[in-house]
């Protein structure tokens, strides 16, 4: 190893990670590298053991762990036959157009109204404002399934039932609260000293929101934009209940076709369940980059 | 299929054009009052639309569940607290109340530290390896409950004795020459429920690791580098720079996992049901419905759960305040 913070291995213990880290305090000691890099492993096992499992015939699932493909003879009977079958003829291409379709509108949306909320709720002053959010707050603990009976009876009286506009507005109400609740904590901890001397500038409000406190909020915004693309594209429950099954369904809703229709279906859920992943990882990584380091950094702390 | 796709790419425009035209409109319409109502009236169009979807989804399903649990299995008749007592005097569900208390202790604590743990060690890696280390963290995050679901099952799985073991856990105890466990059917120690907890820790950790991440990342570089000039140690600067000035989205993590801990449902729903005493409130919520058919039962549990949150609330609105009267 060439790494200049590592410390040779002595018999004194636990002072040792402050040690290296004193040594060099930007970078990483190498009881940090150990420590990430067996999480890492731990972490990756599981996905390591369902993604070996995807490439199997459905007999050698049943009859060896999946560890047994790394042997030589194991390695000959990986097949793609799996990837194969959940494409062809099951509708997977035609239902992530629906899932994209449901996704985007869903994160995007709330997203923005959530932000104007938190504006209001953390830089206006007005009557009941405390009250208000603290209601939205303990909102917070309402499972959704508790809305599923009367919002569809609502639906159908309002002739919207089976539409993707039903799943928007379903989604939106459902992550209205945690995204306001996010959005709000992040916009509390923003110099106020920013916004006073726009303020004195003559900023309205709507600018000091579009100008200021919007790009200074990216981080929040990117970390909630994250979690609703992923729970919206992970979402069963709500797209079964307000689509249901049929041309307009979801990846989630078609991969609960392989059971049933192909009987003995866990194989090919294995691959099914690794193409509907790879969206939601191209978004995670292509927004990680907004979580730069200083983005607040120079501005004046309160 | 060319066409559904312009059809789905032309929906979403419609749909975020709608939202931009509404706030646009709002905004307008502020500004036609008067000096002074302008000021009064435009808090409350801001927070219209998003009020108007919390009513609605929210508010409105909740009322409705408060007053049902009060009536009978079909909603129809008063029943008083009837729903209640039967709950409270079953040792199942005490026992249940029991089991949601464990994961709501161990849990989110635990989730948090390894999130905070994670987000503070890989940012001291250079920005590749950052990078790699928080998406294999990450990644669990994107993978749906039926993908979850079968994962786990290729590591809790158990085969009679004898026959070859398709489950890790029990592979790696027959190496050693252990006998096969049942894992999610061991009630020792509530052990089949800690492993259930294992699954939602590993999906959760994620979630955690990047708020807390991009709040380690917004601590103003300035105050860190003026407490190395005033000679503080890594550890000090962690423990009296950093943490400090995080504990606002350190919270608001604490909370937001605690409350989705309290709801938990699809993980003991796919892989035990509630069997072998892991049974938790949402889960039994999701039974009342659809096994017993019992809307009274089903909306006593959930307001059960909505009384349980009022403790968090009550610390949460404290903390700002104190946060508040310091800024």
């Amino acid at each position: 190893m060439t790494d200049t913070a590592a410390i040779p291995t002595t018999t004194k213990q636990p002072r040792k990670a402050a040690a290296s880290f004193d040594a060099n305090p930007a970078k990483a000691g190498w009881l940090t590298k150990v420590v990430l890099v067996l999480l890492c492993v731990l972490w990756m096992i599981p996905l390591l053991g369902t993604f070996v499992t995807s490439l199997r015939t459905l007999d050698d699932v049943n009859s060896s762990g999946w560890w047994h493909a790394f042997t030589p003879s194991g390695i000959r009977a990986l097949t793609l036959e799996n990837y194969h079958n959940a494409l062809s003829g099951k509708g997977m291409g035609q239902a992530f157009i629906n899932s994209l379709a449901i996704t985007l509108p869903a994160t995007f949306i709330p997203i923005l109204i959530a932000a104007v909320a938190a504006y209001a709720f953390t830089f206006m002053e007005f009557w009941g404002r405390d009250v208000l959010f603290l209601t939205i707050v303990s909102l917070l603990v309402v499972p959704n399934y508790v809305a599923f009976i009367p919002i569809n009876k609502i639906y159908r009286d309002a002739g919207i039932s089976g539409t993707f506009p039903a799943v928007w507005l379903a989604h939106i109400g459902f992550g209205m609260s945690l995204a306001i609740y996010i959005l709000r904590n992040y916009m509390a901890t923003l110099p106020r000293t920013v916004i006073e001397s726009a303020k004195i500038d003559g900023a309205s409000h709507f600018q000091t929101f579009y100008k200021l406190i919007l790009p200074m909020s990216v981080p929040a915004l990117a970390s909630f934009a994250i979690f609703q693309f992923l729970w919206v594209w992970n979402d069963l429950l709500t797209a079964l209940v307000f689509l249901g099954p049929g041309d307009k369904e979801p990846v989630t809703v078609n991969l609960t076709h392989f059971k049933t229709q192909l009987g003995q279906g866990w194989e090919l859920t294995t691959a099914g369940g690794f193409l509907t992943m790879i969206i939601p990882i191209i978004v995670f990584l292509s927004l990680q980059r907004f979580f730069v380091r200083g983005l607040t950094a120079g501005a004046v702390k309160g | 299929m060319f066409l559904k796709f312009v059809l789905a790419i032309l929906t979403v425009i419609a749909g975020i054009g709608a939202a931009l035209v509404i706030f646009w409109l709002l905004n307008k319409l502020a500004e036609l009052l008067p000096g002074r109502w302008e000021d009064r009236v435009k808090p409350f169009l801001y927070i219209l639309p998003a009020a108007a979807a919390i009513i609605l989804y929210l508010i409105y399903p909740s009322v409705l569940t408060v007053i049902n649990s009060f009536k009978d299995n079909f909603s129809r008749n008063w029943v008083g607290t009837k729903n209640y007592t039967d709950l409270f005097s079953s040792e199942d569900f005490r026992q249940t109340l029991f089991n949601t208390l464990l994961w709501i202790l161990i849990v989110p604590a635990i989730t948090v530290a390894l999130g905070l743990m994670v987000a503070v060690l890989a940012d001291r890696l250079s920005a590749r390896s950052e990078k790699t280390a928080k998406t294999v963290i990450f990644l669990p995050m994107a993978i749906s409950m039926i993908g979850a679901a079968t994962i786990w099952r290729f590591v809790y799985d158990a085969a009679p004795k004898g026959v070859t073991q398709i489950g890790l856990l029990n592979a790696i105890g027959g190496f050693f020459g252990a006998d096969p466990v049942q894992w999610l059917q061991t009630q020792t120690f509530h052990l089949n429920s800690l492993l259930l907890m294992v699954i939602l820790i590993w999906l959760q950790v994620g979630f955690s690791m990047v708020l807390l991440s991009a709040a380690v990342k917004g601590v103003p570089v300035d105050t860190l580098e003026a407490a190395r000039i005033d000679g503080a140690n890594e550890r000090q600067i962690f423990t009296r720079v950093i943490l400090p000035q995080i504990k606002g989205t350190l919270i608001t993590v604490f909370i937001t996992v605690t409350i989705g801990v309290m709801k938990i449902f699809d993980i003991v729903y796919v892989n035990t049901n509630g069997n072998f005493n892991t049974n938790v409130l949402g889960n039994e919520f999701y039974n009342q419905i659809s096994t017993f058919v019992n809307y009274g039962k089903a909306s006593a549990i959930v307001v059960i759960l909505m009384v349980a949150v009022i403790p968090i609330m009550w610390y949460q609105v404290r903390h700002f305040k104190a946060e508040e009267a310091n800024a």
